[in-house]
């Protein structure tokens, strides 16, 4: 017979709910299918995936909570007269952002409503490629059926099951941000940006936190393993940004547990966590006790309840994320997958968003527009930001080879942080050109305030194929960091201090 | 430049310089760099990596009320160091009231004290002004703290502080004098009011304060004072950042109306007068309609003119070495390499006629133009798609042409305009204005939907705005900013 529905989208995250409604503009009957499964902390959340409930957005507003601090510090040098000593309430915070996450849930609930997409909050199982089942809360099955079919359930968060202790008494980022208690003294477990930023604005609000990590940042493939090749040069060859980064957020109060691996966590008396890990370096078990553990090793994609093996959409074997083409089409003729499920695409809230619609407007919109997954710019939103987009200094060497690479950087200290007297030792940046004919850009990595604010421009000039030249061309904003962007010109070729002076 | 080579009677005889130079006899200096800032100090700075034979003059004459400074030009003094670093301040009085609903707790009432900032500041500049001094030192490049002016072909007369005057020659001279705050030329003007070239180093807290202007200084230092805590009250003689976007430069003043600056609209000042001495002391000013006869009075601490800036071109001796200048304005008119009428005089900066006067132009003017003298370059200045930020509480940055300019150069029915407002995510949880912020593009219909301008208002506006301007210089078109990923979650992204 006939199927119900021309599009189901199963996942009302980023990327599906922007498929679902530039689907719905079409005037195409569309279903959305959303299901959260509890965290093993028990922790839930409503519509709208990943980034609004507990990834871009709370992170942000934390991370926010955290800058202020430092502004209330700055604010003293700059004539405010704050009595010390200054606390932070994580409840009152946490409150705020929970209030606002819950705000964008409804608003999402609103505008499917108003785009006519039926909305079912149940977790569906394949049952052939144009029929998904599931059950409601309260047990009650529904069947949907539709023409095509987007798999957009993103990720969930990894726990290291070899640890003993590590399911039953850590959490992830699903949990932190809806506590509703602070999490105390913490012990992030380090391997991606994810960690490095929760650390970054938990020492910002004033708790003591620790990061451990099985290697020195960054470095060794045995940590991104279990990433795309494409995301493997993105994380493994960021040392120079990364250990910029990590020493930024040490000065700042962070303490690194380096080359230590978590064995067993275990519950004490007093409700508080012993954990015990092993210190490659002193090659000595030692143990420490913490509020709270959070686990930040990974996240896995969330295809297993999914039933694909009954469907045969092909996923990659080592990584389990559904492999799609440039079309975002899987193996399976009108099933297609976008955002974090997918295998060699970046796990980003816009590309995702981007994806979703564009994949719409081929389906329903007779376009033949593909994604471009080239020159996405990213942030990572640690005490000091660092922004990027293009090539890693080593993935232009690499592509290239190091003599038709020129790596314009310099060191530079924002005008904000002077009468702050804040410590600018970190705040870099760094351009890596082709060496020849005009000489265009290929990455461009930021270190310091706003980076997100100042990479983005830039990021559409790589797009337009910006040139070193093109860049010397353009004039500087006078006073801000970006303006240092336009006056590169030390190379590290040259072996030249990098330090700006002066105006 | 062409030099004829011609016997001549001496350098006291004026003559018609732009055709008869004189012999070169050897010269004190290969360059003489009238004015050590931005501009000037980079020109110099750039000559003396070819070697040559540099010297900057550099003088501040006190202002009515007595301010002077250090070595760096208005930017480093009183422009753009210290304006974004009171800024600064303001804004962290507003991340106060933020910090709360991020879950900070501290004192109720949190108060300003103006002389911890302004020191802070002072001792920042102070360091900026001593570190010219070594870089030019290490750079061989003779400063001279005094006056100069021409008294004859390459001959240039300096006076420095206790009067003594020297006569230096050189080849080559460029004119990087810049400006100085204009005054109303009513009574009470000069003994009463301050300028902003007394306000970032004014010993005392300015108080309830008049901002007479509607330029980006006025409505720069309006902001930051209300932010402080002041009672800010600007008044307006007609319309708001006059050159700029108007609906921008109104979003701007609807911002800081709703955030506690008062505006006084088509009024202009007539009369300053004092009513109590002090440190502030107490100010009266009469105003008047423009629109009609009537007439207001207001008591004011502090009244503080931000109506335009003069160039410093008057009394420099350009009439005796027969360089022309615009009369009315004072300003230089230049050709596109920067050159004078008087092909080996040259200007940069503020002073010249139809540019803008921004930091970032003038070094750049300078330093290319002197790459093409010493240096064999070609490569003149870039003076197209410009961008600029006016630092007001809610920061506005630009680039390229403002709505009606683009109306007005490609007809309404070639440009198409993209725009949205936009909340910052931090705003958020502090619940604040959610529907200012906002951005808007301006597209070429014709010329492949190709964005010819740029406006951006919201926080870090310099910092989205700078990278659009190279995509800008890039020749980006709407498409590619479309294909574009945003990064999330930014205000950029928008």
């Amino acid at each position: 017979g006939k199927n119900e529905y021309d599009l189901l989208v199963i996942g009302g995250g980023s990327g599906g709910l922007a498929c679902a409604k530039e689907a719905a503009q079409f005037g195409r009957k569309v279903a959305v299918m959303d299901y959260v499964e509890p965290s093993p902390q028990g922790t839930s959340w409503g519509i709208g995936g990943t980034c609004v409930n507990v990834g871009c957005i709370p992170k942000k507003l934390m991370h926010q909570a955290a800058l202020l601090g430092s502004a209330l510090k700055d604010a003293q040098r700059y004539g405010w007269n704050i009595s010390q000593p200054v606390h932070h309430t994580w409840s009152v915070m946490a409150q705020g952002v929970q209030n606002y996450v819950k705000s964008l849930n409804w608003g999402h609930r609103v505008q499917l409503q108003e785009k006519k997409v039926k909305y079912f909050n149940i977790k569906g199982r394949f049952s052939d490629p144009h029929t998904v089942r599931g059950l409601t809360k309260a047990g009650k099955e529904t069947v949907v059926t539709a023409d095509n079919i987007v798999i957009a359930t993103g990720g969930r968060p990894k726990y290291p099951v070899h640890v003993a202790g590590a399911l039953e008494y850590g959490i992830t980022s699903d949990d932190l941000f809806w506590l509703k208690e602070s999490p105390g003294k913490t012990l992030p477990n380090f391997i991606l940006y994810v960690s490095l930023e929760c650390a970054g604005f938990l020492t910002g609000i004033g708790l003591d936190t620790t990061v451990m990590m099985r290697s020195v940042p960054l470095r060794g493939f045995d940590q991104a393993s279990h990433l795309s090749k494409k995301k493997q040069f993105f994380f493994t060859t960021q040392q120079q940004m990364a250990s910029l980064v990590t020493e930024h957020m040490e000065s700042y109060g962070t303490k690194f547990l380096k080359r230590c691996f978590p064995t067993k966590v275990e519950k004490l008396k007093n409700n508080r966590l012993q954990v015990t890990w092993k210190n490659a370096d002193l090659d000595r078990e030692e143990t420490d006790s913490f509020d709270t553990v959070m686990w930040a090793v990974g996240r896995a994609p969330d295809t297993k309840t999914l039933n694909l093996e009954a469907v045969g959409v092909k996923t990659n074997s080592e990584t389990g994320k559904i492999i799609v083409d440039a079309s975002e089409a899987t193996s399976v003729p009108h099933i297609y997958a976008v955002g974090d499920i997918t295998e060699g695409r970046p796990e980003l809230t816009p590309t995702a968003i981007a994806a979703g619609k564009l994949l719409a407007q081929r389906l329903f919109g007779q376009s033949s527009e593909l994604m471009d997954y080239d020159n996405v710019p990213t942030t990572v939103f640690t005490p000091l930001e660092y922004g990027c987009v293009g090539l890693s200094e080593e993935a232009a060497v690499q592509r290239h080879g190091s003599d038709n690479i020129e790596v314009y950087h310099a060191y530079y200290k924002p005008l904000e942080f002077t009468v702050a007297e804040r410590d600018a030792t970190q705040c870099y940046m760094k351009m890596v050109c082709l060496r020849e004919r005009e000489q265009r850009i290929l990455g461009l990595h930021f270190i310091g305030p706003n980076a997100g604010e100042v990479i983005q421009g830039f990021a559409l000039g790589i797009k337009c194929g910006a040139t070193y030249p093109q860049m010397m061309k353009t004039v500087g904003i006078h006073p801000t960091c970006a303006e240092e962007v336009t006056k590169l010109h030390i190379t590290k070729r040259s072996g030249l201090d990098a330090t700006v002076t002066g105006c | 430049s062409v030099q004829a080579h011609k016997e001549e009677d001496g350098p006291q005889k004026t003559m018609e310089v732009n055709r008869f130079t004189p012999v070169p006899a050897s010269y004190d200096y290969d360059l003489i760099v009238i004015g050590g800032g931005s501009g000037g100090l980079a020109a110099a700075k750039e000559a003396a990596k070819y070697e040559k034979k540099v010297m900057v003059l550099d003088f501040v004459t006190p202002t009515p009320q007595g301010s002077s400074w250090g070595l760096g030009g208005t930017c480093v003094n009183v422009g753009c160091i210290p304006k974004k670093l009171m800024h600064q301040a303001a804004l962290l009085g507003q991340a106060l009231q933020d910090s709360r609903k991020f879950g900070w707790q501290f004192t109720e009432e949190v108060k300003h004290n103006w002389m911890t900032m302004t020191e802070s500041v002072q001792n920042y500049i102070g360091s900026l002004n001593w570190g010219y001094r070594v870089a030019l030192r290490d750079t061989k490049v003779t400063y001279e703290n005094a006056y100069g002016e021409f008294v004859g072909p390459h001959t240039i007369k300096a006076t420095n502080k206790k009067g003594i005057e020297k006569l230096y020659t050189a080849e080559r001279f460029i004119i990087a004098t810049g400006e100085r705050p204009r005054y109303l030329g009513i009574p009470g003007d000069k003994e009463y009011c301050i300028s902003s070239d007394d306000l970032f180093s004014l010993p005392y807290c300015p108080g309830k304060t008049l901002v007479v202007g509607a330029s980006y200084v006025a409505l720069e230092c309006a902001g930051f004072l209300a932010g402080l805590g002041l009672d800010v009250t600007v008044m307006v003689r007609s319309i708001l950042l006059r050159g700029f976007d108007q609906d921008m430069a109104n979003r701007i003043g609807e911002y800081m109306k709703e955030h506690g600056v008062n505006f006084i609209r088509k009024f202009v000042p007539i009369k300053v007068e004092r009513v109590e001495e002090g440190t502030p002391g107490i100010l009266k000013v009469t105003a008047k309609s423009t629109a009609g006869e009537q007439i207001i009075e207001g008591e004011y601490n502090t009244v503080l003119l931000a109506i335009g800036r003069d160039p410093c071109t008057r009394k420099i001796g350009l009439d005796k070495v027969g360089v022309n200048i615009n009369e009315k304005t004072g300003k230089i008119p230049v050709n596109d390499a920067e050159q004078t009428n008087v092909p080996y005089i040259y200007a940069i900066g503020d002073i010249l006629q139809d540019k803008l006067e921004l930091t970032p132009v003038a070094i750049q003017a300078g330093r290319l133009l002197v790459r093409r003298l010493y240096a064999g370059a070609t490569t003149k200045c870039d003076y197209v798609n410009v961008p600029t930020t006016v630092f007001t509480p809610l920061e506005y940055g630009a680039c390229g042409y403002s709505e009606e300019t683009a109306v007005e150069k490609f007809g309404e029915e070639n440009i198409e305009v993209y725009h949205s407002h936009f909340w910052p995510l931090e705003w958020t949880v502090p619940s604040r204005d959610n529907n200012k912020c906002y951005a808007k593009i301006i597209c070429n219909i014709q010329d492949n939907e190709r964005v010819i301008g740029f406006h951006v208002l919201g926080p870090n506006a310099g910092e989205v705005t700078q990278g659009f301007a190279a995509a800008i210089k890039c020749g980006l078109t709407k498409e590619q900013l479309d294909s574009t990923v945003g990064i999330h979650p930014v205000c950029a992204e928008v």
